[in-house]
């Protein structure tokens, strides 16, 4: 086996020769190659990872396991964790997403925990393109195929356009689950003389080397990667999830991981290295779908719907007993040893023999990091071309364009109430769901401003967190932590490196200064192909818990006769707003400067609003501004938005400019006092009352909530 | 009061009707997994519930129409007893020719989920005799093969013997009919019942909208008081 065609350097090569003292057999290499492959190693990105904040009072379980872990109370962990299957929705957009959804599922099942709620953020192209009408149309058919049929709920997400995307679509599966906290199961729970079971679907020729595939460019030859694309299978995925949950319940397993990039492989040398154990395998005992495979293809197989489970020697009857229950595969390939050595047996002979620390403790890579020499041209902005001759044409076509227009025909084809505890489902800023057999709610908010990222990488990934968080203040939401699927282009271009560098630092500072722990997450570089590279994406999930949920403020709720206000300032930027890529048809101009400070002004009002009931509506402002948070509330509320603002401030910037904390309430009359006492200290502008027909906006716009309706429903106006 | 709800590989309302079902009605309820030839207890009402069994990778329900419970469906059934298939439960219950015709594919051939209306069509059969004829309720639909379909004569013969339950309505006008159909079924048929009206399929999922807090409605707690109602009054079958 050529070490290269593995995917390692040079330089890793002769690491390895040193750390093995030997040279590596052609098993032993492809086996450490796929271990020190991007997309499993993370070696671009680990430093980085590292500066992420991760303590905080409800984390259980950080980075580092299949997904963290927060407490809900009451008894209940919520592991939670979203990941990129950008490079296979590319080439086949079916099977590629349906896997994501099935992959991810996979993660929270190995935390103990019942999957109970997926969203998921998905990046399409040129939206007039026919190319990107195929790839959406096959990514969301192959999301509600395998989320519908596995009945996982998909309570939320993120659609986002952009030309950037249309070669390069991504794809983040998020998913969720809730786990009593004392029937947790982890990865580093295996001792010696534990068995080794695999349980599910046989190990086939799919997807096999589909980490090294997720680990460099799109190109050309791409087409012919599909045999590294896997097939799935939901109702396997099903069964696995029941029968799963059964053996935990009963206290069969010890420990136990997904199989997803890098298959047996990376799942049993996980499990050895992290519970500080060895194994040994013997590869003609594992269940095949066709004959004749080497070990290398059925060690790195990504044949989806498996799991390995760690059983201890006297619970092996009663686990084959319940996987026969539910007519699943169940075979022992394997022992956990004391060894510390990662060893292949094939027919009794010893085939590959390496530490387990070879494949657990991965190199790292520094790439050189250098700003981008457009970044000037990036926040140059010129408004004059940004004036708003016609107020209502521009916020017409604001909420009718393809990342300001209602997604229900995405989500409608999605099962967004199956397992009964969908509070608040797709079309709301924030997915609620129950805390099972408690008063608690879970609230999940999902962000991604790549626009915003592109122009400044720093300042984008910030206002992208502080979004996320503020969605969950307003709602009343304690916040529990974050997980991050950072999509990036090749780390080895020093500019790429930059902007990924600086969007991680963005996010870190912001939860950091806003108390939010990461718990898990995923990266995914080279997203980029011959026509070009995507916008810097980091993409966040951040769950919040409300212990009594009646306590909920939701959005779309506002009463006939209520008072508005704005929280926050009347102006924010227009740089990289929907607007000024509307107007321009590209993005320049950074938004908002973080401010930490004001945030914490703004969080700790906005969660005693919802905390003393005194608002009956409340949203963010957030993509089109001020003007599209009202039309947004007014179709939502179904109600009628009048609004007078005495400024000097030009009208796109009051309309239609972004960032920054700031928020909309509708507020029962009698309660007006109150809300004005909470909001002392921070700006709060009455601007307005809710009733009648129409969104006016006095000496700006007047538009029939009818025909913003349609705007917002159809797309067309 | 005793359920049963069916527990199919792939189902995956299970679990959903049993808390709808406990929770709205009181009843004790028994999860029956599909190999099994009896009930150990014999109940009143036995569910089908939705979801996917065996993946819904030959036809909906159709290989869970053979699943060894089912004949002990059909003989609870043939006695009289109270048999509910909601969604893929009335493709099984189709397949296994309990209740005619077949579940084809929405005419938009995708899969929708929302909130959707229907009205009372009958009440003379043993689950909706506590609703009152021409209202509209709302219950959720979850579905990528929705459209009742049945030959003419065949249709006619269920209409004219007033076995359409339920029918898609549009919920400020209370019209029902083909039109207001999200799936195109015939008719805008959203559930039939058998002859003695013991047997009631439906492709809404009435438990969705039992759960006051949560975002399908409530609509759904007065259909199951109407089965509750009506039995406690029937009494065992």
């Amino acid at each position: 086996m050529d070490y290269k065609s593995a995917g390692l350097s040079d330089s890793e090569y002769k690491r390895i020769n040193e750390l093995l003292e030997r040279e590596p057999n052609p098993l032993e290499t492809q086996l450490i190659g796929v271990m020190w492959s991007e997309h499993c190693s993370y070696k671009s990105t680990k430093r980085l990872l590292k500066t992420y904040p991760s303590k905080g009072k409800y984390v259980l379980q950080g980075q580092g396991e299949n997904a963290g872990v927060v407490d809900m109370g009451e008894g209940w962990g919520f592991a939670f964790k979203v990941e990129s299957h950008n490079h296979p929705s590319a080439v086949a957009p079916f099977q590629g997403a349906a896997t994501g959804v099935g992959g991810i599922i996979r993660d929270i099942i190995a935390m103990g925990a019942r999957p109970s709620v997926s969203m998921d953020g998905l990046f399409f192209g040129d939206p007039s393109l026919k190319k990107t009408e195929t790839l959406s149309k096959g990514i969301v058919e192959g999301i509600g195929a395998y989320g519908n049929a596995v009945g996982v709920p998909i309570a939320g997400g993120k659609t986002f356009y952009s030309p950037c995307y249309t070669d390069n679509p991504l794809v983040n599966a998020f998913s969720a689950g809730f786990v009593r906290l004392d029937k947790m199961a982890s990865s580093q729970t295996a001792k010696k003389g534990d068995l080794a079971v695999l349980l599910g679907s046989k190990t086939g020729r799919d997807g096999i080397a589909g980490a090294s595939f997720a680990s460099r460019e799109l190109d050309e030859d791409s087409k012919a990667s599909k045999p590294q694309i896997q097939i799935g299978d939901p109702f396997e995925e099903k069964l696995l999830i029941e029968c799963c949950m059964d053996l935990l319940e009963k206290g069969l397993i010890a420990s136990m991981q997904d199989m997803g990039a890098a298959g047996i492989l990376s799942s049993s040398s996980e499990i050895a290295h992290k519970s500080g154990c060895g194994i040994d395998i013997s590869v003609e005992k594992i269940p095949l779908r066709e004959k004749g495979m080497a070990p290398w293809e059925i060690f790195l197989s990504e044949s989806q719907e498996r799991m390995l489970l760690i059983v201890e020697e006297d619970k092996l009857d009663p686990v084959f007993a319940l996987a026969a229950h539910y007519g699943l595969d169940c075979a022992v390939v394997g022992m956990m040893t004391d060894s510390n050595r990662y060893r292949v047996y094939e027919n009794g002979e010893l085939i590959a023999d390496l530490p387990t620390s070879i494949l657990g403790d991965t190199p790292e890579v520094i790439w050189p990091s250098a700003e981008p020499a457009n970044i000037k041209e990036r926040i140059a902005i010129d408004p004059s071309n940004l004036k708003s001759i016609d107020p209502e044409n521009d916020l017409l076509s604001l909420i009718s364009c393809p990342n300001g227009r209602s997604k229900h025909g995405i989500w409608e084809q999605y099962d967004s109430m199956v397992q009964l505890h969908t509070i608040e489902g797709p079309g709301s800023p924030v997915a609620v769901v129950e805390v099972p057999d408690t008063e608690r709610a879970c609230l999940l908010t999902m962000e991604a401003e790549p626009n915003k990222c592109w122009t400044d990488p720093y300042m984008g990934a910030s206002e992208t967190m502080a979004l996320s968080l503020r969605g969950l203040w307003i709602s009343g939401a304690e916040i529990l932590g974050m997980t991050n699927c950072l999509n990036f282009a090749s780390p080895e271009a020093p500019e790429k490196f930059y902007e990924l560098e600086q969007s991680i630092k963005g996010l870190a500072d912001t939860c950091r200064s806003l108390d939010c722990p990461v718990v898990s997450g995923n990266v995914s570089l080279y997203n980029e192909t011959a026509s070009g590279q995507i916008y810097p994406t980091p993409l966040v999930v951040t769950a919040g818990l409300l212990k009594d949920r009646r306590k909920h403020l939701a959005s779309g709720n506002a009463g006939t006769g209520d008072t508005l206000y704005i929280v926050g300032n009347l102006c924010g930027s227009l740089g990289a707003s929907r607007y000024q890529v509307m107007k321009n048809g590209k993005p320049a101009g950074k938004t908002v400067r973080p401010d930490h400070d004001k945030e914490k002004l703004f969080r700790e009002r906005a969660m005693k609003t919802a905390a003393d009931g005194v608002a009956s509506s409340g949203r963010a402002v957030a993509g089109g501004g001020i003007a599209v948070a009202l039309a947004n509330e007014a179709i939502a509320s179904d109600r009628g938005i009048n609004i007078e603002i005495n400024s000097s401030i030009a009208a796109e910037e009051l309309l239609f400019s972004e960032g920054g904390a700031r928020a909309i309430y509708a507020v029962p009359k009698e309660k007006a006092d109150s809300f004005e006492k909470i909001w002392e200290g921070f700006p709060c502008t009455e601007i307005g009352t809710v009733g009648g027909d129409k969104f006016e906006w006095k000496d700006m716009l007047s538009v029939d909530l009818s025909k913003l309706k349609k705007a917002f429903l159809e797309g067309c106006f | 009061m005793k359920t049963a709800v069916v527990v199919f590989p792939g189902s995956n309302c299970d679990r959903d009707v049993q808390r709808a079902v406990s929770e709205s009605m009181k009843t004790a309820v028994d999860m029956v997994w599909h190999e099994e030839e009896n009930f150990s207890r014999q109940p009143d009402l036995v569910i089908l519930p939705g979801g996917f069994s065996y993946g819904d990778y030959l036809r909906s329900g159709a290989m869970a129409a053979r699943s060894p419970i089912i004949k002990a469906v059909k003989e609870h059934a043939a006695r009289g007893g109270l048999v509910l298939g909601i969604c893929n439960g009335f493709q099984i219950l189709t397949e296994t020719k309990m209740l005619p015709g077949a579940l084809l594919s929405n005419t938009s051939l995708t899969f929708i989920c929302s909130r959707c209306y229907v009205r009372v069509e009958q009440t003379d059969n043993k689950f909706t005799s506590g609703l009152k004829k021409g209202e509209v309720l709302q219950f959720p639909i979850a579905h990528h093969e929705g459209l009742f379909f049945l030959p003419d004569n065949e249709l006619k013969k269920i209409e004219d013997a007033g076995r359409v339950v339920f029918r898609y309505a549009d919920q400020a006008t209370g019209k029902a009919g083909a039109e207001y159909a999200p799936n195109g079924a015939l008719n805008g048929i959203a559930g039939i019942c058998s002859e003695k009206g013991n047997i009631l399929g439906l492709m809404p999922h009435p438990e969705r909208a039992t759960i006051p807090h949560l975002n399908g409605g409530t609509d759904g707690i007065r259909f199951w008081d109407s089965i509750a109602n009506a039995f406690a009054e029937r009494g065992v079958c």
